[in-house]
């Protein structure tokens, strides 16, 4: 394995750790969205990252989430 | 021939796993090392998931990875996401590890590591892991519904609300459990509790910092988080230390149960973002991170199991718990095996994440594989330690006394021989000033942990100590603020259904009235709980196990009514075995505790002690005036009432699934209420 290779596998195991992480307390990958609503809706605008956080904070807790024992 | 070489992989991985599993069970008077327990349990693990799980799904659920899945079909980057399957495992994992599977394997360790041992692996391959699967995957087929919304379309409307009233109590009484936990552990300890209690500061700051300062950046939170939570664990000793300020933190149960109680109304009350998210995102963290460290030492160390593979007290005498190996065990351990929670976590964020059906198994079945792992690991930790600390820690006080003396005495006589030296020496070397009566699992865990972390790292039995107990304290306390909150939304919808302003969620009243109602309803447990001279966990536990097995039963009849439903008939066994033995199991513990003759065991004959002795005004211990004779009294009679509940709840739910169950089985076709099927091939993306 060269050194380029073992550069962008780092990078890919790093991004998919952060999206882990994220996931973990509610907050979806937010480039993915961006993409989804310029593809889909273009005539939206995306959430900038800030709002998209809190919007994601509130759904997290909005119903009383369930958690385990 | 490369399905010759996997053959023979598996077959090696069995026989691995059997010999280990042999060494575990056979290997009698000299302590085993944890790592034997550990490799069975692993290849218990791989070949459940590698043929079990597959089998069910092919057959029984006939998954089918060309079929759209709610993620990608209603694909919004926000709810409904098609995800990457590691990443939602780490999510689902997350969602579904908490304090329960840390705590009943300890507590089960009274009768020995093996009948633990065993429950969990069966249970989790044959039960836990195929609950968590199916349900998942049902949900999938659904549209992400959650389990109460499924039970209420499927099997009517009068099991949905029995679903719901039964979700509110144990909801109720796992709260008053866990924050009994806590109390155990904190009470006398000014290290433990200065260091929970600057979790409050630290958690504010993190949720300012993420609102106004750096919105949004949850690495750098995290990081300083942690940084926080590590200084306040080091100031939690000098504080303790300090003949001034010791004093200041150093508070019995009862004032603690009233702290807890108020924190946890003010705590649901506030903004999410300001104290329950910022802590939830610093006790994931911590839980997962925690988890893999002890993972790693546990490897790493290899420590030996001190404690015996069976104790006498699988008669049911034992000091931690009343009750007999059946059906007692099956309730002590709930969490790790199988939970019913988890039918919860599984129809919630999960199946609307699912990018395809085939990726159903890996994160249901696998999912709880893992959770079982780290039940099989708690465990592991409460046997490293002498037994005689082990019961030292659990025993009640009004069983083994307040000294030390009288403690190494009584338990010597059980045959765990322990001087009054090695629990003084105990208690010195975590940094408390005694260990003796701290039941709920989390200071025998973190004293297990300790150990076992010290092996690893050197130095340092009371940092790891306070370390652990406030990895547990976090996590338990955002359940706690995080789970009132719940409990007052569902409140809301049940008397909503009676009188509809009560449904508002933006009426500060109606807001108000049910979160004082869920503060009250798991308060009065708690407070109760750490009333008791017995300790608490010893009534407390069961009937939250009762309770958590009995939310399985409910979600495992859906299961055989939804398999009945596709026409499954022929595989109706795979849900109807675990199905069986839970309701077995929940009902036997039940009526037990509700009219078994000994006093220790049944709630009516507790009652009928205490009011006979009352007639003729005689105090019994552990009672000490006749007011709190009257009060062990009433507080029999509402566990009583409430276990009854928890039993109506099961034969009621059993009752609407047969009845629903007969009316699939005369359709001559699939009666299960899907959505379409759309293929995912014609979804674009």
């Amino acid at each position: 394995m060269n050194s380029v290779s073992l550069a962008s596998g780092l990078r890919e195991w790093w991004r998919l750790a952060v999206s882990a992480a994220r996931l973990a307390i509610g907050v979806p990958d937010y480039d993915n969205y961006v993409a989804h609503v310029r593809k889909n809706h273009p005539e939206q605008v995306p959430m900038s990252y800030e709002v998209f956080f809190n919007e994601r904070l509130a759904a997290r807790y909005g119903k009383g989430r369930s958690r385990c024992c | 021939m490369n399905a010759m070489a996997s053959k023979l992989a598996w077959a090696v991985v069995a026989i691995v796993g059997a010999v280990c599993l042999g060494m575990v069970a056979l290997e009698r008077g000299e302590p085993i090392n944890a790592i034997w327990l550990v490799a069975a349990s692993i290849a218990v693990f791989a070949i459940s998931y590698r043929f079990y799980s597959r089998y069910i799904a092919d057959s029984a659920l006939q998954v089918d990875g060309t079929r759209a899945t709610p993620a990608v079909r209603r694909n919004d980057g926000l709810d409904y996401v098609p995800t990457q399957k590691s990443v939602l495992f780490g999510h689902h994992f997350a969602a579904i590890a908490g304090a329960g599977p840390l705590v009943g394997p300890v507590l089960a360790a009274q009768m020995g590591y093996l009948p633990g041992t065993l429950w969990i692996l069966a249970g989790v391959v044959f039960a836990g892991a195929v609950q968590d699967f199916i349900i998942l995957f049902l949900s999938t087929r659904r549209d992400g519904r959650s389990l109460g919304e499924m039970i209420r379309s499927e099997l009517g409307n009068a099991a949905g609300v029995t679903a719901m009233v039964g979700i509110l109590m144990i909801m109720v009484i796992l709260l008053a459990v866990l924050a009994l936990v806590v109390v155990k552990a904190l009470a006398g300890s000014p290290w433990g509790t200065f260091t929970v209690f600057m979790t409050i500061p630290t958690a504010l700051l993190m949720g300012l910092y993420l609102r106004y300062v750096r919105p949004g950046r949850v690495l750098e939170m995290s990081i300083i988080g942690f940084v926080l939570l590590l200084v306040s664990i080091w100031l939690g000793g000098v504080v303790a230390n300090d003949p001034n300020w010791a004093p200041a933190f150093t508070f019995e149960g009862k004032t603690l149960a009233w702290m807890l109680i108020g924190y946890g109304f003010v705590a649901s009350v506030l903004p999410v973002w300001l104290l329950l998210a910022p802590r939830d995102y610093l006790s994931t963290f911590l839980k997962i991170g925690t988890i893999l460290l002890l993972a790693l030492a546990i490897f790493i160390v290899a420590p030996n199991l001190q404690m015996p593979a069976v104790t006498r007290f699988v008669d049911g005498t034992g000091p931690v718990w009343a009750g007999s190996l059946f059906p007692f065990l099956f309730i002590t351990i709930a969490c790790g095996s199988v939970s019913g929670f988890h039918a919860l976590i599984s129809s919630g964020t999960t199946p609307k994440m699912l990018a395809n059906e085939n990726e159903a198994r890996l994160i249901g079945y696998g999912g709880m594989l893992m959770e079982a792992f780290v039940a099989i690991m708690a465990l592991i930790a409460a046997s490293v330690l002498q037994p005689g600390v082990y019961f030292a820690m659990n025993a009640p006080a009004g069983v083994i006394g307040t000294t030390v003396e009288g403690a190494a005495q009584v338990i010597s006589q059980w045959g765990f021989v322990i001087t009054p030296d090695v629990l003084a020496q105990t208690a010195k070397d975590i940094g408390e000033t005694t260990i003796l009566s701290r039941a709920g699992g989390a200071p025998t865990l973190a004293v297990g942990m300790a150990q076992i972390l010290h092996g690893l790292i050197p130095n340092g039995m009371a940092f790891w100590y306070h370390y652990a107990i406030l990895f547990e304290a976090l996590f338990i306390l955002t359940t706690i603020d995080a789970g009132t909150r719940v409990g007052r939304f569902m409140i809301q919808e049940l008397l909503g259904a009676a009188y509809a302003p009560f449904k508002r969620t933006d009426s500060w009243v109606a807001n108000f009235t049910a979160t004082l109602l869920c503060v009250i309803g798991w308060g009065y447990f708690l407070y109760q709980g750490v009333a008791d001279p017995l300790g608490g966990i010893n009534t407390l536990w069961p009937l939250f196990g009762i309770a958590n097995q009995m939310l399985a039963g409910l979600a495992l009849v859906f299961a055989c009514v939804a398999l009945i439903k596709m026409k499954r008939e022929k595989y109706l066994w795979i849900t109807a075995v675990p199905t069986a033995w839970l309701i077995i199991c929940t009902l036997t513990a039940g009526w037990q505790k509700l009219f078994d003759s000994n006093p220790k065991i049944g709630f009516l004959a507790a009652v009928r002690k205490f009011s006979d002795a009352a007639a003729q005004g005689q105090v019994v211990a552990p009672a000490k005036t006749l007011d709190d004779m009257q009060r062990v009294i009433t507080n029999n009679y509402v566990d009583a009432t409430l276990c009854g509940l928890f039993m109506l709840v099961v034969i009621s739910t059993l009752v609407f699934g047969l009845r629903a169950a007969l009316a699939a089985s005369r359709s001559d076709r699939s009666t299960a209420q899907e959505t379409p099927y759309v293929a995912l091939a014609t979804v674009k993306s």
